[in-house]
């Protein structure tokens, strides 16, 4: 255990900052200074929450003031999550909420989930910060009961809502430029215009550009116990392009009682997939190229004093090719096309003023097509029905929900002789979750939750059908969750604090026949998935955070998260060979303690922030040996950032720099992060 | 909460965790596994594959003198190699006073002092898979054929000759594709040719070239995805088939070099298998898609008589232990046997050690993908 300078130097500035505000507080004529709290949102939790667990968010102002390139940069703020990063720009980047693995996270789009049928894997690093004005993430569901069936269906969620146009009095358009640029070869233009079509009806086109050469430097060093080098080597990551393009359409409307939207989204991009730095090898030339596109639309109107409703429909389309042009090696070109079509409706029935009560039925049909041999080319229709009712009083709220999943999976299944058959399975399930908070004193902002929620995940077409490695045998894996918890949050105008909130969360998650990829038969690097994982994790998230109103018209605001996991690897209990057997050993790349800071700071047309993160001593596998150990890593990023006006047009110039004391780590072992890095943004709003 | 009590909660985290160090060279970690015992043999080198692109490739050591097991011995004895051994060993052998480990995904050759294990340099090979040795030079095979502009080409892997004095590459024979072990019985290589990356169209011949003129001279047809090749005295070619994992299983064939033909064919499969005298010992797992289960097998066959002589050479129950049997060897004066686990392919491996009579001896904890053993001083 250590303290090293560089926390020594962030703890003293923290020291210093609060020192100082504890001298300020006591001065009382700072108590009356006025300033308009509604135009920021960063304790946002002020809000009256209809959900029984709020979630932890992101949004507006906040969210594009934090150093993000991608959602999966701003998600790594929140507590209970882990992000697993290849690294650069074009690496993949995805989450893990509680340790429960990546395959129970849903991502939902504008109120819709992005669906992966064939990894069942989401890239947030695909997702651009540009337009999305709120990212929250829930743990267990939303529990806000109106919503569709497939909101019920995931372990974790995290919901992306973009910008919706608005509009100042008398304004009919608005236009927003952005250009980024910097480090890693960064070009990224990009443009937003919204219009108002009618008093009720506007729309908004959206689209944004990225090249970026991906080159970075990286080190790698190793020293003998007395401290003097081994060896010391620095390369730069090379095959770590990127290039893609965006364009996303909207149209929002809104009626007596209702509203609806419908949206266009279009995706091209071209990558290198930088592989593993291995010894001698320090370039890899595997290629992938994306398409994605859908469209999407939802439609809610209160029809009468107690039915509401909410209609909602997506179709997607997915192509991808990945190319390995390295002759040395197995040459692979491979396209896959993925096929969704998604319905859903849900109602809402109000019974008494406190008790409501909600039926979704969502259908959903995939389909995935590859260039492999002896494949089975997959379907998938799945019937998800839910059912829920909330009821609340000053004190409780409650809510309790089930799940029934149906889904028919076909495939052609091929004999080595090339005889063909169907094959078609048939799965169902009904799974539970219930939550509770409750407010002990009504004038007192303090309440507390709990939940539990048992849910699973199917089995994706690469589990059950990739060729050689799928086990069409397989069953779906399940999580156990269970919560308890409070919140505070307030405020207050006490001093220079002009809001506090609070939350503290400890639970137990259980994963059981978590799919796991073992070893098969002769030969090298056989596959073969089976459902023989058992995970169990104990874990505290905490989150807190601070407004601040400082002398000389300084506004401040502090978030600080963090969160201990237990995750421990139950999967074999014959492989308990003391310090170094698997069983009960904590899980690969699950760290024991994570947490991160972000301070704002506003002075009239300037701003600063600060933002840390934190990742504790792993192992990169459940075998907890030295051999397996990776070091914590941590990084400080630093963004300023000036407005001005020009004209009618809002200019904001902001510099950031990455990694400020370029820390050179590995998220995933042998996968290098960049280090220090600079990033130049100009943002025109006419 | 005052600001200070949210300092003191700040402080109170930063305490408990800690902070980035340097990645200091890795300690070997040494276990004390038996007796110590007298022998011509000093001791053997087993190589741990490690996943491929985990960089985890480790060389761990057995002295039988004193009955010590060291684990992960190549960073500490070459402390100035970046990023150390290198990503999947797929080969181990010793010539003369020379360790050579096959990397395969780190695409080299690593030449190491046998006594020290200090690297005396690489060989650079892409794809590089199995070693022989004969008369001076090293023989490695290598899926990587030369990159040709032909819209049908198909890669072809090849066989280099390599010196081992200057350590240079003096020829290149092309052979089938994907090709894997060799073996060298009177002045000529049999290469066994899998054609892995061309599934379902795997190759089904050994290659035979001849080492005076190092060309490829025929091409003898045995079965399916070939793997391992062993050449007793009596002109007996033992050569196993990795089968297609469907409808055709896991095979051993015995094809007699002077007759020319195929002589016996053995339903053993084979994962590996090391020759010591008249006694082929084989270690598989055999999968079947149409059974969805894995079959173990631990045969010893008599090379001479070539008849089966047992399939489970394991007598104490220890099998049932040992989750994915991966690699074999048998130490040539004690007649030991030495079987690894190699598990999940993720975690840490097994040694058993097993006498003639089947019962085990000791085990020990070894690196990822325990694999392939080289002996000192035979």
């Amino acid at each position: 255990m250590c303290l090293s300078d560089f926390v020594r130097a962030a703890m003293f500035v923290v020291c210093l900052f609060l020192a100082k505000l504890s001298v300020f507080a006591d001065k009382k004529e700072f108590m009356d200074t006025t300033l308009a709290l509604d135009g920021i949102n960063v304790v946002r939790e002020y809000k009256p929450y209809i959900e029984v667990i709020p979630a932890q968010k992101l949004e507006g102002e906040q969210l594009q003031r934090l150093n993000s390139h991608s959602v999966a940069d701003a998600v790594r703020y929140f507590s209970g999550v882990q992000l697993k990063d290849y690294g650069g720009v074009g690496g993949v980047k995805t989450l893990d909420i509680r340790s429960m693995g990546t395959n129970h996270m849903g991502v939902f789009y504008d109120g819709i989930q992005l669906g992966n049928a064939q990894n069942g894997q989401i890239d947030l690093g695909r997702f651009s910060l540009d337009n999305i004005e709120e990212v929250s993430l829930y743990n267990g569901q939303k529990s806000d009961i109106f919503q569709p069936a497939k909101d019920y269906g995931s372990a974790g969620t995290i919901y992306l809502r973009t910008r919706r146009p608005q509009f100042d009095e008398g304004k009919r358009t608005n236009a927003k430029f952005i250009l980024r640029s910097g480090s890693l070869g960064l070009i990224d233009p990009s443009v937003l215009i919204e219009q108002k079509l009618s008093e009720n009806v506007s729309a908004s086109v959206n689209a944004e550009y990225i090249y970026a050469d991906g080159k970075y430097k990286f080190r790698y060093k190793k020293v003998f116990s007395d401290g003097t080098i081994a060896w010391d080597t620095t390369a730069v990551r090379e095959n770590g392009d990127l290039h893609s393009l965006r364009i996303e359409g909207g149209l929002y409307g809104k009626m007596k009682g209702g509203k609806w939207n419908a949206k266009i989204y279009f995706y091209d991009s071209e990558r290198g997939i930088p592989g593993a730095i291995v010894n001698n090898v320090w370039k890899t030339s595997q290629r992938q190229w994306d398409r994605n596109f859908f469209m999407q639309g939802a439609f809610q109107k209160k029809i009468n004093s107690w039915y509401e409703m909410l209609v909602s429909a997506k179709y997607a389309l997915d192509k991808m090719r990945y190319l390995n042009p390295d002759t040395t090696l197995m040459y692979l070109d491979n396209r896959f096309k993925q096929g969704e079509v998604y319905v859903s409706l849900a109602n809402k029935f109000k019974m008494t003023n406190s008790w409501e009560f909600n039926a979704s039925v969502d259908n959903i049909w995939n389909t995935l097509d590859a260039s492999l041999t002896n494949f089975v080319y997959p379907t998938r229709y799945s019937a998800l029905v839910a059912l829920a009712t909330a009821y609340k009083s000053k004190e409780w709220k409650v809510q309790a929900s089930v799940l029934g999943t149906f889904v028919v999976d076909k495939s052609t299944a091929t004999s080595g002789t090339g005889s063909e058959t169907e094959r078609i399975k048939r799965f169902s399930e009904y799974t539970p979750a219930v939550f509770v908070s409750y407010k002990p004193v009504e004038s007192f902002p303090l309440n507390f939750r709990a939940y539990y929620k048992k849910i699973f995940r199917m089995p994706t077409f690469n589990d059950l059908y990739y060729t050689d490695i799928g086990n069409a045998n397989l069953k779906p894996e399940y999580v156990s969750q269970y919560n308890w918890g409070f919140q505070y949050q307030s405020a207050l105008n006490c001093g220079i604090l002009s809001g506090l909130s609070a939350r503290a969360d400890a639970y137990y998650n259980e994963v059981t026949d978590k799919i796991i990829a073992v070893p098969k038969g002769t030969g090298q690097y056989r596959w073969m998935m089976m459902n023989i994982g058992r995970v169990k994790i104990r874990g505290i998230d905490v989150n807190a955070q601070a407004r601040l109103i400082l002398p000389y018209d300084i506004e401040s605001s502090i978030n600080v998260s963090y969160t201990y996991q237990r995750a421990q690897d139950y999967s074999d209990p014959t492989d308990n060979e003391p310090g170094a057997g698997t069983y009960k050993g904590q899980i690969a790349y699950i760290p024991w303690h994570n947490g991160s800071v972000v301070v704002h700071l506003d002075y009239r047309k300037v701003e600063i922030n600060y933002s840390f993160i934190y990742v504790g001593e792993r192992y990169h596998n459940s075998s907890n040996i030295p051999a397996n150990y990776e070091q914590p890593w941590y990084t400080h990023d630093f963004s300023a950032g000036y407005s001005f006006d020009v004209g009618k047009a809002k200019m904001k110039l902001s510099a950031e720099v990455n990694n400020l004391l370029n820390q050179y780590y590995d998220v995933i072992v042998n996968y290098p992060m960049p280090g220090r890095n600079y990033k130049l943004i100009l943002k025109i709003e006419i | 909460m005052k600001p200070i009590q949210l300092y003191v909660i700040i402080l109170i985290i930063m305490a408990s965790v800690s902070c980035r160090e340097d990645d200091v060279i890795f300690i070997p970690e040494t276990v004390v596994v038996s007796k110590p015992g007298l022998s011509d043999v000093k001791g053997f080198y087993l190589l741990n594959e490690g996943n491929m692109g985990s960089n985890k490739s480790t060389l761990d050591y057995y002295d039988f003198s004193m009955g010590v097991y060291t684990r992960n011995i190549y960073g500490s004895a070459n402390p100035d190699v970046p990023k150390e051994l290198g990503d999947v060993g797929n080969d181990l052998a010793i010539y003369g006073t020379k360790l050579y480990a096959v990397i395969n995904c780190s695409n080299k050759i690593e030449v190491m002092n046998t006594l020290t294990a200090k690297r005396i340099t690489q060989i650079n090979i892409p794809n590089c898979r199995y070693i022989k040795f004969y008369d001076g030079y090293a023989y490695v095979t290598s899926y990587a054929g030369p990159v040709e502009i032909n819209p049908e080409y198909e890669q072809r892997g090849y066989v280099a000759k390599v010196d081992t004095t200057d350590f240079s590459i003096v020829d290149t024979c092309l052979v089938g594709f994907q090709p894997d072990e060799l073996e060298i019985i009177d002045d000529k290589i049999y290469v066994a040719n899998s054609g892995g990356y061309m599934v379902p169209n795997y190759e089904n011949t050994v290659s035979v070239i001849d080492i005076a003129t190092f060309k490829e001279e025929e091409r003898v047809h045995i079965a399916i995805n070939l793997q391992c090749v062993s050449g007793d005295k009596y002109g007996g070619l033992w050569v196993s088939s990795r089968g297609d994992y469907y409808d055709n299983p896991s095979r051993l064939y015995c094809y007699d070099v002077r007759k020319k033909r195929i002589e016996k064919e053995y339903d053993v499969p084979v994962s590996s298998m090391w020759l010591d005298g008249d006694s082929l010992y084989v270690v598989s797992v055999a999968w079947s898609n149409i059974t969805m289960s894995d079959d173990v097998t631990y045969a010893i066959i008599n090379v001479k008589t070539r008849e089966v002589v047992t399939r489970n050479f394991i007598t104490d129950g220890t099998d049932l232990k040992i989750k994915k049997p991966y690699g074999i060897a048998v130490n040539p004066i004690t007649k030991d046997i030495y079987v690894t686990d190699a598990k999940n392919y993720v975690n840490p491996g097994t040694l058993y050690c097993f006498g003639q009579d089947g019962v085990m001896k000791w085990s020990v904890r070894t690196g990822d993908i325990p694999a392939h053993f080289a002996f000192v001083g035979e």
